[in-house]
């Protein structure tokens, strides 16, 4: 089975970096990391791979840097890896960016995409729809669980309530949801492979895709800080006034 | 549970600039090592240490391990954890490839275990002493013997353990009295109890090799006469297979301040069948080779410890709020009040002094082992012999020291175990005993390491100091105070190691050993992080990280080196005061 994983490497969560004064993008370092919210992905793509002898295609657009959060999913032991690197790509919105996978993703016969949620630098959250409507399959999206059949794809689909058991035939695309299985760490040696595991680059125009970013940022604001909490000093009959409050803002 | 985050800059600045890392990976043993995926690496296993194995710590601490009929019991929690570190392949980084491990340079194999030993300390130690068997085998061991056992102990399925100690010898290795008597297939009957062995017995791999000292019956007395066995706890089938119990029984494990997650057994040898490494009488020779490679090991279990309460005391301090600080109208986090200001900084320039240590020392073993030209090696291996009891013993000191600063930034709740903070000084306090007390190592610098090659060992160490003070005049007022401090400390550590030079009094050499010991490690500190501070300099200005190098130096220059001032006069002081006082008058 041909599956293709798409991933996104973003600056490191730990160490904070800037947005830029004039557009308001995020400054991307030469370092950049694995989207955490990606190793699930690469996990899930993983697993069918195993369970089928397929391969698994890594399918990114970033610019490559030291391609450090590519060579993460690498050595968690995905085959190989596109990466669309592209001057004309900076700052694409959610459309431009599921135009461009998708095209990247169709040059090669696939079976299964597979998708992030929503990336944790950007939480636009609609990309893997996108893609699917591009691609003309089907996208099952908050898949906790995923399991491949003789050409079927049942997954249990998360809900508010509960979960719905989803079935698809083949090709189709899952967005994933953290939690539904433990990413692996990568082994030693995997982290050593993944220096040389083939890494293809392509721009935009490779692809024949005209980037049309529609998107711009106008305004950038903080998060409004938090206001300081009320105290209730306890005079013997405080958890009154705690019911009462809570009582106010619905909680009970 | 306090959480871990691993140094990866500094340990990645330490390994450029100190241990000159580029250097060492393209020596032609390293060719298959690629500098650019180093990085990598040091991610990768701070995500693992950091995520899947220090989160065992403090339920380690807790349940400790135990012995149950017969056998070591470790904590549930560890088995799915050594599993995972086994498949990892996170303890194969530096075996030999021959054998299934990775080939790496032992600096970057420090650098891996720098972040298991802050993970989990009492943990560690099973991988670590496997580690030094490793070693040994793979230089002294026959190849059946290397056949037989390394590919196991590599790839971590078998772990080793290293048994010298006896009741009546601890220190004095040459009392030992545990025999061997040969037989006639050649293997050897061993009998005696032997205590003190860490891991000597658990439930986590399905093999343990004992790598036993022993005397054969006509051997000459003392360290001359000491032999050394590989003693499997199963003897292997024809196909390498654990299958016959050996017979060593576990009779007990002890009670202790700390690490009680590692196991610290009383082992019964009785007819035992062991295999000779080597030769007869030259086993403490080989063992040689395992401890002073479990020498720098423990010396980073100081540094480990001190990361760790380091790390932990920053973020409390941040977080407690007590008090004003001059000048503020409203209450302050402690971080704000000078004098907690100062434990924090001694704990960062400390740890970082320690690291820089250890990391030099153990790119020397590299070199010593792996440089081209014969010059180089030869004068690797002196460093290396130079450095090694300097950064076991002052490095774990401080360890403790660390961590019990680490205690006192928390106050009262440093004292209270559920804070963490007690864990980390209860853990650290053995460093400073086993593989060689540090009394120990003081005597082994100066009785054997100072004389080396008539002195000039620790004089090319000196002048090497001396050496900065150029680049440090280049370097401007913002390095000017490390200069000053630096160079007045060098003269002082000059004058008491010509004093000891000098002195033909044994007694009096001894006496001063330990004070000097410090001194020099004082000193070294101060060196190393001055250079550091050189190579940070440039990037000062916009890299607050690196502003915080350049500052860290001039701290240590200024607050902790003017100590080897104080030290001086206890290094000379001969041996008479010491005992001054009668016996009876003692106690
Ligand atoms: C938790 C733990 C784990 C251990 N693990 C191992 C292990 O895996 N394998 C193993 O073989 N051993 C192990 N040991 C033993 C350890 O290495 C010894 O305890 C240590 O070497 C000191 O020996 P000792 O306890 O007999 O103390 P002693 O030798 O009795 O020393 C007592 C004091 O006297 C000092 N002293 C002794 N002789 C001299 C001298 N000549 N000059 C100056 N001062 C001297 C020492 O520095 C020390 O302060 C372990 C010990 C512990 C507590």
């Amino acid at each position: 089975m041909n599956i293709a994983v798409c991933v996104k490497q973003i600056p490191d969560p730990a160490t904070p970096y800037d947005l830029d004064d004039d557009n308001h993008w995020v400054v991307r370092p030469n370092d950049q990391v694995l989207d955490d919210t990606d190793r699930v992905g690469v996990e899930v793509g993983l697993q069918l791979a195993e369970a089928t002898e397929g391969t698994v295609t890594l399918v990114s657009m970033s610019p490559s840097g030291s391609l450090q959060g590519i060579r993460q999913a690498l050595a968690m032991g995905a085959d190989k890896a596109v990466i669309i690197d592209d001057d004309t790509l900076k700052g694409s919105d959610a459309l431009t960016t599921a135009r461009i996978l998708s095209a990247a993703i169709d040059r090669e016969e696939f079976d299964v995409v597979v998708a992030g949620g929503e990336s944790t630098d950007g939480y636009t959250g609609v990309v893997p729809q996108m893609m699917s409507e591009m691609l003309d399959v089907p996208c099952l999206s908050f898949a906790r669980k995923v399991d491949v059949d003789d050409g079927i794809v049942t997954i249990e689909r998360q809900t508010a309530s509960g979960y719905e058991v989803v079935t698809s035939k083949l090709p189709a695309l899952l967005a994933v949801t953290a939690g539904i299985v433990e990413p692996r760490y990568p082994t030693f040696k995997g982290i050593m492979q993944a220096k040389s595991k083939p890494v293809e680059t392509l721009t935009a125009s490779d692809l024949g895709v005209e980037p049309d970013v529609g998107q711009r940022v106008t305004e950038v604001a903080d998060v409004a800080s938090r206001e300081a909490g009320d105290i209730v000093e306890d005079d013997g009959e405080a958890y009154l006034k705690i019911v009462e409050l809570l009582e106010q803002t619905k909680v009970i | 549970m306090p959480n871990y985050t691993p140094p990866v800059r500094d340990i990645t600045f330490t390994l450029d600039t100190i241990a000159d890392v580029e250097s060492i990976v393209a020596l032609p043993d390293f060719e298959h090592v690629d500098l650019d995926t180093i990085d990598g690496m040091l991610s990768e296993a701070a995500r693992f240490f950091s995520e899947v194995f220090a989160p065992t710590n403090e339920v380690g601490d807790e349940k400790g391990a135990a012995l149950e009929n017969g056998g070591v019991v470790t904590p549930d929690e560890f088995k799915p954890v050594w599993q995972k570190l086994v498949d990892a392949g996170w303890t194969a980084v530096t075996g030999s490839p021959e054998y299934g491990g990775h080939g790496f340079p032992r600096t970057l194999g420090l650098a891996v275990s720098e972040m298991m030993t802050s993970a989990n300390l009492a943990f560690s130690l099973n991988p670590m002493l496997t580690g030094s068997g490793i070693a040994l085998l793979t230089r002294h061991g026959s190849d059946e013997l290397r056949d037989q056992y390394l590919a196991k102990l590599i790839s971590s399925e078998w772990t080793g353990t290293m048994v010298l100690t006896e009741s009546e010898a601890g220190s004095d290795v040459g009392a030992l009295r545990a025999k061997a008597v040969l037989n006639p297939d050649g293997s050897y009957s061993i009998s005696g109890t032997k205590i003190f062995v860490t891991w000597g017995d658990h439930d986590l791999t399905d093999n343990i090799i004992h790598l036993v000292l022993a005397r054969t019956p006509d051997a000459p007395a003392g360290t001359r006469g000491i032999s050394l066995f590989v003693v499997p706890k199963f003897l292997l089938t024809e196909d390498g297979a654990p299958s016959k119990r050996n017979s060593v029984e576990t009779v007990s494990i002890e009670h202790k301040l700390g690490i009680h997650a590692s196991p610290t057994c009383v082992l019964a040898f009785d007819d035992a069948t062991g295999y000779i490494v080597g030769e007869e009488n030259k086993g403490m020779r080989y063992m040689f080779t395992m401890m002073n490679q479990a020498r720098l090991e423990v010396g980073l279990e100081g540094l480990s410890v001190a990361e760790r309460a380091y790390q932990h005391a920053a973020e409390y301090a941040k977080d407690r709020v007590q008090g004003r600080a001059a000048g503020s109208d409203e209450l302050s986090p402690i971080i704000d009040h000078p004098d907690v200001r100062r434990m924090l900084m001694t704990m960062k320039a400390s740890t970082e002094a320690m690291r820089a240590l250890l990391y030099d020392a153990v790119a020397a073993e590299d070199r010593h082992l792996s440089a081209q030209d014969e010059l180089e090696r030869i004068a690797a291996g002196d460093r290396l012999a130079l450095l090694t009891p300097i950064a076991k013993a002052w490095c774990t000191d401080r360890g403790v020291e660390i961590a019990s600063i680490g205690v006192q930034v928390l106050g009262g709740m440093g004292f209270v175990e559920e804070a963490g903070a007690a864990q980390f000084y209860r853990d650290a306090r053995i460093t400073p005993i086993y593989e060689g007390t540090n009394g120990i190592q003081a005597l082994d610098l100066v009785m054997r390491k100072l004389p080396m090659g008539d002195g000039a060992v620790i004089t090319a160490y000196l002048s090497e100091i001396e050496s900065l003070d150029g680049p440090l005049a280049d370097g401007g007022d913002a390095l000017a105070g490390v200069r000053e401090h630096l160079g007045a400390a060098l003269r002082t550590v000059r004058d008491a190691t010509s004093w000891l030079a000098a002195s033909n009094d044994p007694q009096a050499r001894m006496a001063g050993a330990t004070p000097y010991l410090e001194m020099l490690g004082t000193l070294a500190g101060g060196y190393y992080l001055a250079r550091q501070a050189l190579a940070a300099q440039s990037e000062a200005d916009s890299d607050s990280w690196m502003a915080a190098k350049v500052a860290t130096a001039h701290f240590y220059a200024v607050n902790l080196l003017p100590k080897v001032h104080g030290l001086a006069p206890s290094v000379t002081a001969g041996s008479e005061h010491l005992f001054a006082i009668e016996d009876t008058n003692l106690g």
